[in-house]
């Protein structure tokens, strides 16, 4: 009986329960987009680094997981390459421009021998030091062809546009990107491929031992490494915006419920004529409040598709996954800081002076 | 049934100390239809919220069915309002969002008594004239209709006393006539103990006494 209330109460005032419901929505739609965001793009570097077909990837002393942009000598290569079962390595730049974007110097020849070579949408490779490839999803978001111009800090022309899935979004030659951004003979990563899969583990082991400080990794574990747990930064800001969807749920609800406790003043003293104890009445508040968290989580969950196929459209560089595991949490965190919000106004309504409520016009 | 002695209540309105009611003293017997008639501020109002505790008294004693009303906690006064006491309102007091059904249900699941049906229920929802008006919520009713739906959830729980403050104070001549033959047919048929208030000489009629109050006593 106290559903069909709580029902008839949502159903007596549409536009408040639809707003309500929509704002409790936007707190879950901001959960699920920002950790689809983020395993999204974690999970296209995942991708992108095992397109590049290596087996092990050298980084330099103190990098971070997704920290690209430290170097280290170029030579280092060399020292790489006379390891043995090392068939090939080859070293990449990557040069930071603005907005997550990079560029990644490679040498050509010994990438497409190591990843297979790019499978080119539109024009060729590049020939000369302001020549960039990118990849159909760059291409995409910047309404790229080849043959047109770019500016990114640098004017770059495009010379071609490549399938996505290796390595980077955008390519250049290294040795110009070396010296355009004062980096000279300097490397991010060597990726480096043994020549036979069985001997992967017995390279890692010699490169540990001669390059003792270095971040050198599996492609497997590197991608394993990439996750939400690994980067707190990432964790942190996940954190806040957690703690702001609470507090946007909390304000909402309590604002919702503060105004139809004030509504429902008269009927609280009916219901307390009737001989509903304090906790009867908090009791249907707090219902009305989980139908509406309730309510509230699937309309975010609706809209995470819309926000996901609108980043898809206006940023296709930011890939937005569905987190299917985080729908369960984002709906609790909505529930609780709904409760949290709908509490004062529930206690209010079960404290309220029977006779006070019953003379309330 | 209802024992009243040396009924006092005091009441702060803002610095000052309202003494509403001045050492009431009152029987009514199980099964009696009293009407309590006397102008306003004389105190009926204050006496039916403390027999229905809504509200403590300040002293005195008042036994209703052998309960002691002025040594009850709140949950207890709360207790007294889902089993032993009804009330009906001059403005009928419906929950506007529920249907009639659903107002007399809601007063069953407060009582946490079972839904299911109840054949002396049932009789009174026929007393009362209600059938084919249960399925629709108060605005599309009249207001004769919306009291005697009041009515019948003011005893879906079989209580030992009605309480019925001017029932027919918002109603014409002939509702309010169909009202007070309802309530005292319940009160012949079944028994049911009444306490009205009313400004209405011909309302106060339809009891079997009239008691009248001024200034917090019973005179008469």
């Amino acid at each position: 009986m106290v559903y069909r209330l709580v029902f008839e109460n949502l159903k007596h005032r549409p536009v408040r329960t639809l707003l309500s419901a929509i704002a409790i929505g936007v707190q879950v739609t901001m959960i699920l987009t920002l950790v689809g965001v983020s395993n999204g793009m974690l999970h296209d570097v995942a991708t992108r680094s095992r397109g590049t077909g290596a087996d092990i990837l050298v980084r330099p002393p103190g990098s971070s997981i997704l920290g690209f942009s430290g170097n280290m000598p170029e030579k280092i290569v060399e020292v790489v390459r006379g390891v043995p079962h090392v068939a090939l390595a080859t070293g990449t730049l990557v040069q930071a421009i603005g907005n997550l974007d990079s560029i990644t110097g490679i040498h050509l020849d010994e990438f497409n021998q190591m990843s297979g070579g790019f499978r080119f949408l539109e024009g060729g490779p590049f020939n000369g030091p302001d020549d960039l490839i990118v990849d159909e999803v760059f291409a995409r978001s910047r309404h790229l062809h080849a043959g047109q111009s770019i500016e990114i800090g640098l004017t770059w022309r495009v010379t071609g546009v490549v399938e996505s899935g290796k390595l980077s979004r955008m390519f250049a030659m290294i040795d110009p990107l070396q010296d355009k951004y004062s980096a000279k003979d300097k490397a991010s990563i060597i990726y480096v491929k043994a020549d036979d899969p069985a001997n992967v583990q017995a390279v890692l082991e010699s490169l540990k031992k001669k390059l003792e400080d270095y971040k050198i990794y599996t492609v497997d574990e590197f991608v394993s490494l990439i996750s939400v747990d690994n980067i707190p930064l990432l964790q942190r800001f996940i954190a806040v915006v957690i703690g702001l969807a609470v507090i946007v749920g909390f304000l909402v609800v309590f604002l919702s419920m503060y105004t139809a406790v004030l509504e429902r003043t008269r009927e609280i003293g009916i219901l307390k004529a009737l001989g509903a104890s304090p906790g009867y009445i908090l009791a249907i508040l707090l219902r009305e409040t989980l139908l509406l968290a309730m309510a509230g989580s699937a309309v975010g969950i609706v809209m995470t598709y819309g926000t996901r196929y609108l980043m898809g459209v206006f940023v296709p560089t930011m890939t937005a996954e569905i987190v299917y595991s985080w729908w369960p949490w984002a709906a609790l965190i909505a529930l609780a800081g709904s409760l949290i919000g709908a509490l004062y106004p529930g206690l209010k309504a079960a404290r309220q002076d029977a006779i006070e409520a019953l003379a309330y016009d | 049934m209802i024992e009243i002695r040396d009924l006092k209540k005091i009441y702060r309105a803002g610095e000052v100390d309202v003494h509403a009611l001045r050492g009431v003293n009152l029987s009514v017997a199980r099964g009696e239809f009293v009407a309590v008639v006397g102008p306003s501020g004389s105190g009926k109002s204050t006496l039916f919220h403390i027999l229905g505790g809504l509200t403590p008294p300040t002293s005195g004693t008042v036994h209703i069915d052998g309960r002691d009303l002025l040594a009850m906690t709140e949950a207890e006064r709360t207790e007294l309002r889902k089993r032993t006491v009804g009330f009906v309102f001059q403005k009928y007091n419906l929950l506007p969002t529920l249907t009639a059904a659903g107002n007399i249900a809601i007063a069953r699941d407060i009582a946490g008594r079972p839904q299911h049906s109840d054949p002396e229920f049932d009789q009174i929802l026929k007393l009362l004239g209600l059938e084919g008006r249960l399925g629709h919520k108060p605005r599309a009713l009249s207001g004769g209709e919306q009291q005697r739906v009041a009515i019948a959830r003011a005893v879906v729980n079989h209580p030992a006393l009605l309480l019925a403050d001017e029932p027919t104070g918002n109603l014409d001549t002939e509702n309010s006539i169909a009202v007070l033959g309802v309530m005292r047919d319940l009160n012949d048929r079944l028994g049911q103990t009444i306490l009205m208030i009313t400004h209405n000489p011909e309302a106060a009629a339809y009891g079997h006494r009239i008691v009248t109050m001024r200034d917090g006593r019973i005179v008469d």
